[in-house]
């Protein structure tokens, strides 16, 4: 479904902020593969989702969706293929329009935008339905503007665009992080359902390792822009954090228990 | 005190001038509101518009061709500062000024000169300062505006709701957003600087035809008058409603309280010459009281934190 081969990011190459963020990734994900990431800040596991989706030109290496060469394609047309839900709840929905316009862009991802009316009547009412599930009294006030809304309610509807019309990759970037400890699990939950029910090949970098061991079929760890641990199934849903903490520091030999973002 | 009565008299002329400023402030709000773009490019469209409009008319053209012709010759405008912005990634604001400069020139060649006529008596013009009194009402120069203003607002209101008008807004609101639903964000905004710089052409051949000529100064400024008349029209009206369609007639009449401001500033016989810096500095001030008012909110609101 998704193929890194080999992939190279540096920023602000040749100056003194020069950082090798990737460096020579290499990963293959299986059809419904759900696969959680983690690894220490400044790790490249955001600096890898960026890469798949397009946001700049990787410097070296290949990436391919669902067998097809996107290395050279724009984000916006690499977009076809992808869901995205980032850190920061502003980022992902447009504020000064209604929670239905935002969904209605997102339904059209991927297609043609020509002179059609935007929105049209029969999506508002499968919108309100979507809406309803979340439970979270959004099916009222389905052309409330988003940026009245609360980061958890604006997640959770980005968490409904980004898989409105099934994409191909799911890529979730520390999309609870920013939220209430309730609310990021509400969030967190719902994903985990709609990944499952969709069998959606994803993506989800975490910073709790419990988490990233009890969500997805398949983990893997980053440390200084690559994969440097990848487990899966059985052995994956036996894994404790005690066992990260101890795969994290035998790579890195560093004082891994000091790194606040492992651990939560 | 000076005759109540020469006011009133100058009112009519004050809104028709204020109704076609007011086009090109529609076009305005379209960059600054809705792509969140400032857009110095009119300046030079205006005079680009008018230009077009005055020569075509002059070679024999039909009027209503004339007008798309400006239109057009507008979005030429807004083409050029698009693609100097998103293929050569100079920040909008440079790009719109490199083509304000570019345009001056291109004014001057159009028109062969500084200025150019057109006789309202030989010509079959729409609007002119002589349709305000006098004329059957249908002929009447502020009527016909309006209807220009009406008929804009509808299709603008109509673009907006299209599936490319909400990438448009998109692309405004967020642009990583609109990306990451498969929104080509530069050939929004160019679109966007397109449609807004048509119509400050549009605006800039009826200026021509109200005033009887084109001249190569007549859109100096024009961008602070587009700003001054969104920003009074969002302050007096912009709590009502928040339909798009009202939004831009709350523009188109942000305009024609500023040209009757106006009027009554060179009523009570204020030096002339102070108009621009007047403006300029209302148009400061406004721009000034969101940012007060944040600053205002931020520290009530860091008080409450610290406790
Ligand atoms: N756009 C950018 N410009 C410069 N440096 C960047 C950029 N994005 C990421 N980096 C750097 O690359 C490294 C990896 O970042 P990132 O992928 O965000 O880490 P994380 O694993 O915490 O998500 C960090 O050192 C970060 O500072
Ligand atoms: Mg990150």
């Amino acid at each position: 479904m998704l193929e890194l081969k080999n992939v190279h990011k540096t920023f602000n190459a040749g100056t003194v902020n020069e950082k090798k963020a990737l460096n020579g990734l290499n990963l293959v994900l299986e059809d419904g593969d759900f696969v959680t990431v983690i690894g220490g800040n400044g790790a490249g596991k955001s600096t890898m989702l960026n890469a798949v989706a397009g946001v700049w030109p990787v410097d070296q290496g290949q990436i391919l969706i669902d067998g097809q060469d996107v290395t050279k394609l724009s984000e916006h047309k690499r977009a076809a293929w992808l869901g995205r839900v980032f850190q920061d709840p502003m980022t992902g929905t447009a504020a000064t329009m209604g929670i239905d316009e935002n969904m209605a862009l997102a339904l059209r991802r991927g297609a043609h935008r020509g002179l059609r009316v935007g929105i049209k009547k029969e999506e508002r009412e499968n919108y309100r339905q979507l809406l309803k599930r979340l439970d979270l009294g959004l099916e009222d006030r389905i052309s409330s503007k988003v940026g009245l809304l609360s980061g958890g309610q604006r997640q959770a509807v980005t968490l409904l665009m980004a898989t409105l019309k099934k994409p191909k990759l799911l890529l979730l970037d520390e999309h609870t992080a920013a939220l209430d400890p309730k609310t990021a699990h509400k969030v967190l939950t719902l994903s985990d359902e709609i990944v499952r029910e969709n069998n959606l090949t994803t993506l989800m970098i975490t910073h709790n390792m419990k988490d990233a061991i009890r969500y997805g079929n398949r983990l893997i760890m980053m440390w200084e822009g690559r994969i440097i641990y990848d487990v899966r199934g059985e052995e994956k849903s036996k894994l404790k954090v005690s066992d990260l903490l101890a795969k994290f520091e035998q790579v890195s030999g560093d004082e891994f228990a000091n790194d606040r973002m492992m651990l939560s | 005190m000076p005759n109540i009565e020469h006011l009133i008299g100058a009112l009519p002329s004050a809104a028709a001038q204020g109704l076609i400023w007011g086009i090109m402030a529609i076009g305005v709000y379209i960059t600054y509101r809705v792509l969140d773009v400032a857009d110095l490019t009119v300046d030079g469209t205006l005079c680009t518009g008018g230009a077009t409009f005055i020569m075509m008319m002059l070679a024999g053209y039909n009027t209503w061709f004339c007008l798309l012709a400006a239109f057009i010759a507008g979005m030429l405008a807004g083409l050029a500062t698009g693609l100097f912005h998103t293929f050569m990634g100079i920040p909008a604001i440079l790009a719109s000024i490199l083509t304000q400069l570019g345009l001056y020139s291109v004014n001057l060649k159009i028109m062969g000169k500084a200025n150019q006529a057109i006789n309202v008596d030989r010509f079959p013009l729409l609007v002119s300062l002589r349709y305000i009194k006098d004329v059957p009402f249908y002929r009447n120069t502020i009527l016909v505006v309006f209807l220009f203003i009406v008929a804009i607002i509808g299709i603008l209101y109509w673009f907006f709701g299209t599936e490319l008008g909400c990438s448009m807004r998109a692309t405004g609101c967020n642009q990583q957003m609109a990306r990451a639903q498969g929104i080509n964000t530069k050939v929004c905004i160019v679109l966007g600087l397109m449609v807004s710089n048509g119509l400050v052409g549009l605006s800039g051949a009826l200026l021509a035809q109200y005033q009887g000529f084109a001249d190569v100064q007549m859109g100096r400024g024009a961008i602070v008058i587009g700003l001054a008349a969104v920003i009074i029209g969002e302050a007096l009206l912009g709590k009502i409603c928040q339909n798009f369609a009202y939004k831009l007639a709350t523009v188109a009449a942000g305009s024609i309280i500023y040209y009757i401001v106006l009027q009554v500033v060179i009523w009570l016989k204020v030096d002339t010459d102070l108009l621009k810096l007047l403006t300029a500095l209302l148009v400061a001030v406004f721009l000034a009281i969101p940012y007060w008012k944040q600053q205002y909110f931020n520290r009530v609101g860091g008080k409450k934190g610290g406790k």
